[in-house]
């Protein structure tokens, strides 16, 4: 039994640790100058106010907690404006609640009659209310009226009920409903709850039952439960409820809850065992936001942490480092501040170096050194770095300790802090030379020095058939060798065409062998003068370098007849990405035609032998003997001749303006009259006929 | 006896067909008339194009397709009529009429439609 709650320990440790080694290190700098500098600019004056009433608090608010001085000239317009809002009859609660807020931070002129004959407005609409955000505004403006007067009596009867009202409107998940008709859940609305609650409490006129208050802590606690991370160990609470006004963000979401969660404990007067290591993801996720870019953002990440600063709730404590990148040349010495999250100084404490993990390995050796602290700039000093470390990479583990072991209960340290540290130097570079070798039997033609802290001229010669060694060896300030990041050599030809080769490693030493046989189709068959140019850079190495080396006259054969060209070298990126030459578009040119004149003496002629047809019908002396003389058949065979006459009508209608479907609609319409006119005269032609014949 | 007798035969061959002509009723007259008027259109059609080129060709097309088609259904409307024409002796002329008229309406939409 023992056996097995030993590996159960011990699992638990081992998660616990790698837990520990999953978060990975960042640096989270405390409130500083730059977020007062930035108050200035985000909240700034538009016409002599800050807009509407929620703006202006916002703005003075995030203006107390960052300590800048605001001009006088705000108080008065403000504070007109205020006055207004408390005296009219017709504000909104919403209107009066952030009326009064502003008035808590100025404290303007109003009477104690206009107070009174707000609350009593107030305390009808807490009776009255069953929306969460109606009993928020007039339960919050009772408790504003509670801090800035004492004549007016702001006590709420029936407190129990009320309170049943508002946690009627929580959900299992510790979120809150903004309404009963409402079925989605927010966090926003949680935090909001929180501070409806603790006002209630503090406003009862009577106690207010235990077991409810227990309610609260639970749906806090649930609400911690629900609470979302990020790797470097911060934690905010998402708000997944989407309102009219789109998506409410985390950091509205984490500040609202946490604003509720500091009044309630405030309220209660109990202690509520919130999970330290959970509050401080909470300040690291407001501090990681670092200047927020609007001005609501800014609010609420100040206002987050002014609760967070509060002493009801236990207080984290921000290590920070004002340089991370260290230098072995210039000795260095690693400085780490430690202050509360509003950058104001923490109580007498102790920081220790506890381990060192190098990058790209596990394994971490073990330091347990502690830092001095400098009481003139309150900063923990490492005077000197540990033996074995070198230039690179590192994580180094913190560990803060009180001193006071009262101070425990009040203060959150966060256990190991985790920060990068760059450590840099320079880097020695020595026995740098390069030659000119044989290809067969490796013996040199040509071996020259090289002395890579300054600038080198060598001239070598080579031909197709040898090879170029260049070698070079690195050691870092405690003696051993150095890997850079980026070691090339680049030859140039004298047209422009360059070539860029990796420098490689083998163990003891940088080398490079150029076999001119093998490259030959690489240089694209370009004998003449190559400029040399080496480069080493890494960012911990303090003397990078791009160095040019000299040149080398390369001989290498013609170049036959399929080899490939160079690529063409740019001269001047207007000729690559200037206009080009205007298109000119070739248009079919178009047909000739006859002259006018002669078109119109054709037409002329083609109406002759119409003309002629006419004559010729009067020559034959026709006659309408046969016409029907009679009413009706004679219409009929008007009508036919009207018809005939329409279709033709119709068909030159086509010709000039109508589409076919338009004309065939027509035509079957007329067909169809034309059809039934044509067999009446026609018919009736007939029976004339057959009657003449018969008789 | 001065006048040669080819130029007195042709004189001749002339005035019987002349005679013999008009003979024909008088409705087929005005159909032959209105064949002659037909063609005479289509030639001096072509003689137009042959003079400006026939570069809107579906235009002359159409207006020479317009003549002939009407001419061919005028000699069928003719071989339909001659009473002495004894295969169309029970067809009525109104009928053929009809037909005529008919055939010469759709005729003229086609040639509307690819006149362009």
């Amino acid at each position: 039994m023992a056996r097995k709650t030993g590996i159960l320990v011990l699992a638990s440790v081992l998660l616990a640790s790698i837990a520990s080694i999953c978060d990975s290190a960042a640096i989270f700098n405390p409130i500083s100058d730059a977020h007062r500098s930035a108050a200035s600019e985000l909240f700034s004056l538009s016409d002599g106010s800050f807009g509407s009433l929620e703006e202006t608090y916002e703005a003075l608010r995030t203006f107390v907690v960052l300590g800048i001085e605001k001009e006088p000239v705000i108080r008065t317009s403000v504070c007109a404006s205020v006055a207004e809002t408390l005296s009219s009859p017709s504000s909104a609660l919403k209107d009066l609640f952030q009326a009064l807020r502003v008035n808590g931070i100025l404290k303007c002129e109003i009477n104690d009659k206009a107070f009174a004959e707000i609350a009593f407005r107030l305390k009808d609409s807490v009776n009255a209310a069953n929306l969460l955000l109606d009993f928020y505004h007039s339960i919050g403006g009772l408790m504003l009226i509670k801090d800035q007067t004492s004549e007016v009596d702001v006590h709420l009867g029936d407190a129990d009920r009320i309170f049943r009202s508002i946690k009627a409107l929580s959900q299992s998940d510790g979120r809150w409903r903004y309404s009963s008709n409402n079925p989605e859940s927010s966090t926003y609305a949680a935090g909001i709850a929180l501070e409806t609650v603790a006002g209630l409490i503090s406003l009862a006129s009577s106690e207010i039952d235990h077991s409810l208050v227990a309610t609260i802590k639970n749906d806090i606690m649930k609400l911690f439960d629900g609470v979302e991370r990020y790797d470097d160990g911060a934690c905010y609470f998402d708000e997944k409820f989407v309102d009219a006004h789109g998506h409410q963000d985390p950091l509205s979401a984490s500040s609202s809850v946490v604003r509720g969660i500091t009044a309630f404990a405030t309220a209660t007067e109990e202690s509520l065992n919130l999970p330290g290591d959970k509050i401080m993801g909470l300040a690291k996720f407001f501090l990681g936001v670092e200047i927020p870019g609007s001005a609501k953002d800014l609010y609420h990440q100040i206002d987050a942490l002014a609760c967070l600063g509060n002493s009801r709730v236990s207080v984290p404590l921000i290590l920070s480092l004002p340089a991370t990148v260290l230098s072995v040349s210039r000795k260095d010495q690693l400085k780490v501040r430690v202050n509360t999250v509003l950058g104001s100084s923490a109580p007498p404490l102790s920081v220790k170096l506890m381990q060192i993990f190098s990058s790209g390995s596990k394994d971490a050796s073990v330091i347990d050194q502690e830092l001095k602290f400098d009481p003139d700039h309150a900063v923990h000093v490492l005077e000197t770095l540990p033996k074995n470390i070198d230039v690179g990479k590192y994580i180094f583990s913190f560990e803060i300790s009180l001193q006071d072991p009262e101070h425990k209960k009040r203060y959150i340290t966060g256990g190991r802090t985790k920060v990068p540290i760059y450590i840099t130097g320079l880097i020695e570079v020595n026995n740098a030379e390069i030659a000119v070798l044989d290809s067969d039997i490796g013996s040199i033609e040509m071996q020259k020095k090289l002395d890579l802290s300054g600038e080198n001229d060598v001239a070598l010669l080579a031909n197709h058939l040898q090879k170029l060694r260049l070698s070079f060896q690195l050691t870092t300030p405690s003696g051993k060798a150095f890997k850079p990041h980026q070691a090339f050599l680049k030859l140039r030809h004298e047209s422009g065409v360059e070539h860029i080769f990796v420098v490689g490693d083998s163990g003891k030493k940088f080398e490079i062998i150029l076999d001119f046989l093998g490259l030959v189709e690489k240089f694209f068959y370009l004998s003449g003068k190559y400029d040399i140019q080496l480069t080493v850079g890494d960012f911990v190495m303090e003397n990078s370098f791009l160095r040019s080396l000299g040149h080398v006259e390369l001989d290498l054969p013609d170049a036959p007849e399929k080899a490939a060209r160079p690529p063409p070298q740019l001269v001047d990126s207007y000729s690559r990405y200037g206009p080009k030459a205007e298109i000119i578009h070739i248009f079919r040119s178009p047909e000739k035609r006859p002259p006018r004149e002669l078109s119109l003496a054709f037409l002329g002629f083609v109406l002759l032998p119409f003309i002629g047809f006419f004559a010729g019908l009067l020559y034959l002396r026709v006659n309408l003997k046969n016409l029907p003389r009679s009413t009706v058949p004679a219409t009929f065979a008007f009508l036919f001749h009207l018809g005939i006459a329409s279709v033709l009508l119709l068909y030159a209608l086509f010709w000039f303006k109508l589409d076919l479907f338009t004309t065939l609609k027509a035509l079957g319409i007329l067909g169809i009259f034309l059809m039934f006119v044509g067999h009446r005269t026609l018919s009736h032609l007939a029976s004339v006929s057959a009657k003449l014949k018969s008789a | 006896m001065g006048r040669s007798t080819p130029s007195k035969d042709a004189q001749a061959l002339f005035h019987s067909l002349h005679s013999a002509y008009a003979a024909t009723p008088t409705n087929l007259k005005i159909i032959d008339l209105y064949i002659l008027f037909a063609v005479f259109t289509a030639v001096i059609q072509v003689v137009y194009m042959a003079i400006v080129g026939s570069f809107p060709f579906n235009s002359f097309l159409s207006g020479v397709l317009s003549c002939v088609g009407t001419a061919v259904l005028a000699v069928c409307l003719r071989i339909q009529v001659n009473k002495e024409n004894k295969e169309f002796k029970d067809l009525p002329p109104e009928r053929a009429f009809a037909d005529f008229v008919l055939c010469n309406l759709v005729l003229h939409l086609v040639i509307m439609n690819f006149l362009g």
